[in-house]
């Protein structure tokens, strides 16, 4: 039967299951499918902190949200329009996320007895036959049951069977959404064909048994498609935040004709960048796991002293561990990067939420007077052109530079399109040159007009010197406890990173008139939310604009103008108001506060709230 | 280590225009000396040699060297050498650090850097005590000692430092003191050329917080009875008469005196042989117990490869059976696709 097909603007999926039961591979195939397909994406992958939590309990359940349209898809979406559910933990943990009305596929084999009472689920009560689930679309299904029939005539165990389930619910949503089959199968398959074709064959027949399914059971009225988006042209990807740092710094390393030593210490969000540096040997990159943090960050340092780029990530105790050696960075004036994936915190936290709460860290977590440039990223695919940015200040400019990324960015992902690598700025490092000397002496602390020190390496002959954490006398470099020298060289230190400022492009509204009533400022991964609410608002008549900073130090030059434009100014952050207080400190304006810290991202319709209350009430 | 030949070159060529400003007395003036004689000996042209350091009296050696050097912070000498030695391994690169920073504070990078046998030389001088920080105890320090930090006299075991570099899994294991000249000399040069990891413990006296605490093994009236000097291929004798040696008894050393020539029984000194040198980093005599401490080099594994050396087999065999980085696919991935020409 031909089923009526319904055009819509976008899609919010959320597939939620038990952490084995294969939900983020199920979710990543869809996004990469629906963007080959031309639609844009937008990923949020959500899983417990435990490998392996206890099956069917509330904290196994691993989820994976994913949004696609035919427009300018900038979050993940508040709320979904499908959800698929394949226990009742899952139902339990996800269903505030569905819509009113929304399509609520459930696997029945995962609301037995036993899955109720792990979920919490009073006695005798079954949510799928009480009735309280009349405001969706109600989609029962034994999907164990479908598959193992599917399968009945392999050799599988019932085991790697259940394991599959999966796959069969990708087949019934790509033909719901007119996912093309074959992009789907062929992904699918790859990864597992070389390693077990059975699985792979099997796993095929699961795709088409599901899509066969939603064409024949007449389970739906109705498709769906969504047109594909209008994109600029050029060569695309899907990619993740992780995934684009490890980009955007090979490719600046390869500008810069360096080598790329990457040091890191395992830790959530951050140890997927380390997986990916160690798989790009070839690709002149010095991979290297430290026994700690303050070991990845001091090789960085080392590799830096022999003329090369150091690169290290890692979460916000681990950034904690980072911070003396930080200092000595700035003392050494030293190129550097430092990405600190940004985790619900303080200590261990919720080591796989996002947060944005280490901002004053990054800003100002260390001894002395030690000032360093901090850049966030804003959207996964950001992430490439933030770490390619942060290596060229930190080269061009000799000094450790700070990444802010979080988990939301880390493991989210989004569409790309991937930059030709001869477009990039150049990046030239202030090798030292004979220039450098007077009467033939070679300074390590003579400084250009912009303020910086040259580099010079081992190897060079008639460049020997000695650097260290001792205050170093200006121009000499050699140790010096003069009062004034001191001083001076703060100022030096400090002057120089204001000084970058001055090349910075100056700070635009990203959204709406650069003066007016109302401007909303925001940082890091919140700009997808905080953009949509501010043109979602906008679309309703409200006067406000949407200013996203790139650059937390030095803050562009421009900020306090612009800033003093608008009669209010709204800053929403996933904090208590770090980006606030800086604001206030900064500019004496009446900078508010809109604090959410639990470990959740904004949503658009909370923003938008916000966003009438401050403009109606205030 | 490989040697560039370089003519001409004396211990002068390698110091600083720095003013050297320990404590008069300090062993570490002898120490930089001989260093910077081995450095010329060996002719290693000093643009290729690095110090690196940490924090304490020791950490200060970088400063007094005509060599590039960077002066790290506490404990983290071994931790900043990680970088530059897998991106520059052609370097000689000297890691300077103490009993406090190195066991201390730094104890983690320090059994870290030895198990991945880089190829570096370690200089731990040993001189149980913190001497910048003005006297407290040390991982090293003796039980009993009096210090700031302990008044009524510390009652914590010592680390043994060969003991450890060896438990570690150091490739290169030796012990000298500030005293000998010509002992520290021959142990230094014999670590600097040694490619991997090579740890020399050497003891330093510390004239005004610790004065005289190696006294036993250094000076002339108590150092043939109490320094027991290994030498490969020779047997371990020792004492004023040289009337004094060891014998392998089972698992066990056992003391042995004679009066008419060397027993035919006697240790030889193999500094390759791994289960001796077990025994032998355990020696630690004192006067107390009659027994004697090692001195020379207690092991040295000519054949283990360097992490420097199994990184580059890597590296070639990668590029080897997938080409070289193409940055363009790189950028690309499994999965892209063109929108538009």
């Amino acid at each position: 039967m031909e089923r009526h097909r319904i055009v819509i603007p976008d899609v919010v999926i959320v597939f939620a299951g038990d952490s084995g039961e294969g939900m983020q591979l199920a979710g990543v195939q869809f996004a990469h499918t629906s963007a080959l397909r031309g639609n844009d994406i937008a990923t949020f992958p959500n899983y417990p902190a435990e490998i392996r939590a206890p099956q069917g309990t509330l904290a196994g359940v691993s989820s994976f949200q994913l949004r696609f349209g035919s427009f300018e898809v900038l979050t993940p979406g508040d709320q979904c329009d499908v959800l698929v559910a394949m226990n009742a933990a899952a139902l339990k943990t996800h269903l505030h996320l569905l819509k009113r009305g929304g399509i609520l596929i459930v696997n029945e084999a995962g609301f037995d007895r036993r899955n109720l009472r792990l979920a919490g689920y009073p006695e005798a009560e079954n949510p799928l036959t009480n009735g309280s689930l009349s405001d969706y679309q109600l989609i029962k299904l034994n999907i164990s049951q479908l598959v193992g029939a599917a399968l009945a005539d392999t050799g599988l165990s019932v085991r790697e069977k259940e394991r599959m389930k999966n796959m069969f619910v990708l087949g019934l949503l790509a033909w719901l959404f007119g996912r093309p089959l074959e992009t789907l199968e062929e992904l699918v398959t790859a990864k597992f064909r070389a390693r077990n074709p059975e699985i792979a064959a099997a796993n095929s027949r699961l795709l088409h048994a599901g899509y066969n399914f939603g064409e024949t059971s007449e389970l739906f009225a109705s498709r769906y498609e969504i047109p594909q988006a209008e994109l600029a042209p050029g060569v695309y990807r899907s990619i993740s935040g992780n995934e684009a740092l490890v980009l955007g710094f090979v490719v600046a390393a390869h500008k810069a004709g360096l080598k790329l030593f990457y040091a890191g210490y395992p830790i959530t969000p951050a140890s997927e960048v380390l997986h990916q540096m160690s798989n790009l040997l070839s690709y002149d990159v010095y991979p290297f796991q430290a026994e700690d943090e303050i070991a990845a960050i001091s090789a960085a340092i080392g590799a830096a002293f022999g003329g090369h780029l150091g690169v290290t990530a890692t979460s916000g105790p681990g950034f904690s561990l980072m911070s003396e050696t930080l200092g000595l960075a700035v003392m050494l004036e030293l190129p550097l990067v430092v990405c600190d994936i940004q985790r619900a915190g303080p200590s261990t936290g919720m080591p796989t939420k996002p947060e944005q709460a280490d901002l004053l860290q990054a800003l100002y977590g260390r001894h002395g007077e030690a000032p360093i440039p901090v850049l966030a990223a804003a959207t996964p695919a950001d992430c490439f052109q933030t770490a390619y940015e942060a290596t060229r200040l930190a080269l061009h400019w000799m000094t450790p530079v700070i990444v802010l990324s979080d988990a939301f960015l880390a493991n989210g992902s989004d569409l790309w399109r991937i930059p030709s690598v001869e477009s990039l700025p150049p990046i030239t490092p202030p090798f030292a040159t004979e220039e450098h000397k007077s009467n033939g002496v070679f300074h390590p602390y003579q400084r250009d007009t912009r303020g910086v020190r040259p580099w010079a390496i081992p190897g060079t002959p008639g460049f020997e010197h000695r650097i260290g954490g001792l205050e170093k006398e200006d121009i000499t470099g050699n140790v010096s406890y003069d009062p004034l020298n001191h001083e001076r060289m703060v100022q030096l230190r400090a002057a120089k990173i204001e000084q970058i400022a001055a090349e910075l492009p100056p700070q635009t509204v990203t959204l709406g008139e650069p003066e007016g009533e109302l401007a909303v400022v925001g940082w890091g991964s919140t700009y997808g939310s905080i953009y949509s609410a501010v043109q979602e608002c906008r679309a309703q008549g409200l006067p406000v604009s949407h200013i996203h900073l790139r650059y937390l130090n030095p803050l562009p030059r421009n900020l306090g103008q612009l800033l003093r434009g608008f009669r209010r100014i709204l800053v929403p952050e996933l904090n208590s108001g770090h980006l606030t207080q800086l604001l206030r400190a900064r500019y004496l304006v009446d900078a508010k506060a809109y604090e959410k810290v639990q470990g959740i991202p904004l949503t658009v319709s909370e923003l938008v709230e916000v966003i009438q209350e401050r403009i109606h009430h205030d | 280590m490989t040697e560039a030949l370089h003519p001409s070159v004396s211990a002068k060529d390698y110091a600083s225009d720095q003013e050297v400003r320990w404590c008069p007395g300090c062993g570490d003036y002898a120490i930089l000396k001989q260093v910077q004689t081995v450095l010329a000996e060996l002719g290693v042209p000093r643009e290729n040699v690095v110090f690196i350091s940490g924090i304490g009296c020791s950490s200060r050696f970088p400063y007094y060297m005509g060599t590039y050097g960077l002066h790290g912070i506490h404990g983290r000498a071994p931790a900043i050498a990680y970088g530059l030695k897998i991106t520059r391994p052609e370097l000689h690169v000297w890691i300077v650090t103490g009993d406090g920073d190195g066991l201390s504070i730094g104890g983690n990078h320090l059994i870290h850097m030895l198990r991945r046998n880089m190829d570096v030389t370690i200089l731990l001088f040993n001189n149980e005590v913190y001497g910048l920080t003005k006297g407290q105890i040390s991982p090293t320090s003796r039980p009993g000692q009096r210090t700031p930090s302990t008044p009524w006299g510390s009652f914590e075991h010592p680390f043994n430092p060969v003991a450890l570099a060896f438990g570690a899994g150091a490739t290169f294991v030796a012990r000298t003191m500030d005293r000998d000249l010509a002992h520290m000399r021959s142990v230094l040069k014999r670590a600097a050329q040694h490619r991997g990891a090579a740890f020399v413990e050497i003891y330093q006296n510390c004239p005004v917080f610790n004065d005289g605490a190696f006294f036993a093994y250094t000076e002339k009236e108590s150092k043939p009875d109490n320094a027991l000097f290994l030498e490969h291929g020779q047997p371990l004798v020792f004492g004023q008469n040289r009337d004094r040696g060891f014998v392998l008894e089972g698992t066990a050393l056992r003391l042995a005196s004679f009066s008419d020539g060397l027993p035919a029984n006697l240790w030889i000194h193999d500094e390759t042989d791994r289960t001796k040198a077990a025994l032998l980093v355990q020696l630690l005599g004192t006067p107390d117990d009659g027994l004697p401490r090692p001195f020379g080099v207690l092991y040295a594994d000519h054949t283990r490869p360097t992490y420097e050396e199994l990184l580059a087999e890597r590296r070639q065999h990668l590029v080897q059976h997938h080409g070289g980085g193409d940055l363009s696919a790189l950028l690309r991935g499994k999965n892209w696709w063109t929108i538009g020409s």
